[in-house]
């Protein structure tokens, strides 16, 4: 057999440039992520200068409108932004590798509505109006759904397929949706509450709501990262990586809680935001490759800039009315989930 | 070495081999052949420890394979499913860096050992020049070879095979069988393949063991074993036996089916092992 011996002796070096450009390809979207959430502060009703911006945060003074404004309003909002973009893509991406399924993501597979369902009764019959409580009915509710779903999605021959489990997410989804929607056609009060977070918005949360968010966001957040050598093993199929010495079951359970805790928490900061989780890993994988212990941050990094410039986008079409951001990334995703389905799903 | 000793399996429904003790010779190529349903495919995923044994055990090296940590074990048993899929977009170089995964320790960076390893098994098995190529895009021959080169990546004394040249035609075939021969031959690593053709069995494997409704029939070298009244009690079929003219292994000709023996397993047989 022929060997190229001149080849094979050059190799490892592209591989180390290769994890030095995807490094240093990770800082710049940092970078540029940051710059884009300081624009995102500047912009608004009324324009704000970036120095501004900067004595608010490190200089506050409580006596100038334009220091509340940011404090109060649009910090909070950039950051619900970016927090809840990066972790629906974290969610998207880990369901995706683990159901070897590209049609994966939280909203699709009815984990999102599922969520909301869980805070709607919490919010109508348990009278909740703390997230750290909101947060914990939109765990039960994603937890609750992701089970049926994938129940349901696995019944009959072959297992749980992309398309079996996509129409098992399909109904789910109606199903909660309806359900949530007759509590609120009964309930009025509640719907003045709920009507603008159930098509997922960033806007009016409070840096208080963020801070009660962080330990289940950071909680899944390590969770979720500390899985990219897995995945990227389980995406050969269960019997290879566990042939390659994964301990699949392990895997399995504890990608399903950081799952539950990613998607639980966005849907409580931000209500059900729908495609993101689907958009982002396909971009990045087109970007990154297929290796997960890349892909995950990227994804992080990747949805949070996408919500944050959906977040603009959606401040900007209709001034000085705002669409809710989920309406953007619904307009966004639908497209790229139709080409996936074409394209994509078939072979 | 590699054994099962009265090694129960079975899903759901009832055991699909019950009690069964059998001995893989090492660094030898052992075939598994028998009827669909058999119950081979299920010994191999049994042997690799993808299902737990309901009753006995399989045994390595005198231990339990229950008892060694699923990663240790991988350094020592490495299998290729049937038909496996890569992730679209994934490279051969990537697919068989994957099999260094039991050798590598966490936030441990490639090691040397990890990228020698990686580069010979793409020597061998001639794919240094498709390395960077997308698995998904290669021909059925030369992805069967991706696969195999993650398998060797991934340094284990002992190969588990299940069906490595099913969907391959001809050429394809030759050269996977070669491959694996010559991986047995210079490096003396145990091979267990489950195979459909039974000339490839006979003609690339020390040892044959046949499997009808998850009972041994015969187990030992094709010469001994391979008769017509084997292939009668094992597949149902008439068929002659001969010694094949360049080798001197047995060749089996198949004339027909059995008249008294049930046809409908064997039948569906046929239909799949044609769709390649």
């Amino acid at each position: 057999m022929a060997v190229t011996l001149a080849q094979s002796t050059s190799q490892p070096k592209p591989k180390r440039r290769a994890a030095a450009a995807l490094a240093i390809g990770l800082l710049l979207a940092t970078g540029l992520l940051l710059v884009i959430m300081t624009l995102s502060i500047n912009f608004g009703a009324t324009d704000v200068a970036p120095s501004t911006v900067w004595a608010s945060l490190f200089n506050y003074d409580a006596t100038s409108t334009q220091h509340l404004i940011i404090r109060t309003l649009r910090m909070p909002r950039v950051l619900v932004a970016a927090i809840v973009g990066a972790i629906l893509a974290l969610a998207g991406a880990i369901m995706q590798g683990l159901t070897r399924n590209p049609l994966a993501d939280a909203g699709l597979l009815g984990i999102e509505s599922g969520a909301a369902l869980g805070v709607v009764l919490a919010i109508t019959f348990f009278e909740i109006k703390t997230l750290n409580l909101y947060s914990i009915f939109a765990f039960a509710g994603a937890a609750v759904t992701a089970v049926l779903v994938y129940s349901l999605g696995s019944l009959g021959r072959g297992g749980p397929t992309p398309l079996k489990l996509t129409l098992a997410g399909a109904m789910i989804t109606a199903f909660c949706t309806s359900f949530t929607s007759a509590i609120l056609i009964l309930n009025q009060q509640t719907l003045d509450e709920v009507r603008l977070w159930l098509a997922g918005t960033v806007a009016g949360r409070d840096l208080g709501l963020i801070a009660e968010s962080l330990p289940y966001v950071g909680v899944g957040f390590v969770l979720a990262l500390s899985l990219g050598r897995s995945l990227t093993a389980m995406a050969l199929g269960e019997d290879v990586a566990r042939g390659l010495g994964q301990r699949t079951g392990w895997v399995k359970v504890i990608a399903a809680i950081a799952v539950v805790l990613l998607a639980g928490s966005a849907v409580a900061l931000a209500g059900p935001i729908g495609f993101l989780g689907l958009l982002v890993p396909h971009i990045m994988r087109f970007i990154v490759g297929i290796d997960y212990r890349w892909l995950l941050p990227y994804c992080a990094i990747g949805g949070a800039l996408l919500l944050v410039v959906a977040d603009i986008i959606g401040r900007v079409v209709v001034r000085p009315m705002e669409i809710p951001v989920g309406v953007v990334t619904a307009l966004l995703g639908g497209p790229m989930f139709i080409y996936l389905v074409r394209w994509r799903v078939q072979r | 070495m590699l054994a099962t000793d009265t090694l129960t399996l079975g899903y759901d429904g009832p055991n699909i081999l019950d009690q069964l003790s059998i001995t893989l010779p090492a660094g030898q190529i052992t075939a598994l052949i028998g009827p669909n349903g058999c119950g081979k495919s299920t010994l191999l995923r049994g042997l690799a420890r993808l299902i737990k044994p309901k009753h006995g055990a399989v045994v390595l090296d005198g231990h339990d394979v229950q008892r060694i940590p699923t990663r240790q074990l991988a350094t020592q048993l490495g299998i290729l499913p049937q038909n496996p899929v890569a992730p679209e977009g994934l490279t051969v170089r990537e697919l068989v860096a994957q099999g260094r995964y039991p050798h590598q320790r966490w936030f441990q960076q490639w090691s040397a050992a990890d990228e020698t390893a990686v580069r010979s098994a793409l020597e061998i098995t001639n794919m240094v020049e498709l390395a960077d190529r997308a698995v998904d895009a290669l021909s059925g021959g030369q992805r069967q070879r991706a696969w195999i080169a993650m398998t060797l990546a991934q340094e284990t004394d002992i190969i588990l095979l299940d069906e490595p040249t099913t969907f391959l035609d001809l050429a394809h075939q030759v050269e996977v069988l070669q491959l694996l021969e010559q991986l047995n031959r210079q490096s003396s690593r145990t091979i267990v393949m489950v195979v459909h053709d039974l000339n490839h069995a006979t003609r690339h494997a020390d040892h044959v063991i046949a499997l009808r409704a998850g009972v041994v029939q015969a187990a030992g070298a094709p010469r001994d074993v391979i008769t017509p009244s084997l292939l009668r009690a094992v597949f149902g079929i008439e068929a002659e036996v001969i010694p094949d003219p360049r080798t001197g292994v047995p060749l089996c000709i198949p004339y027909g089916l059995c008249a008294a023996e049930p046809t409908d397993t064997l039948l569906h047989a046929d239909a799949v092992g044609s769709r390649a």
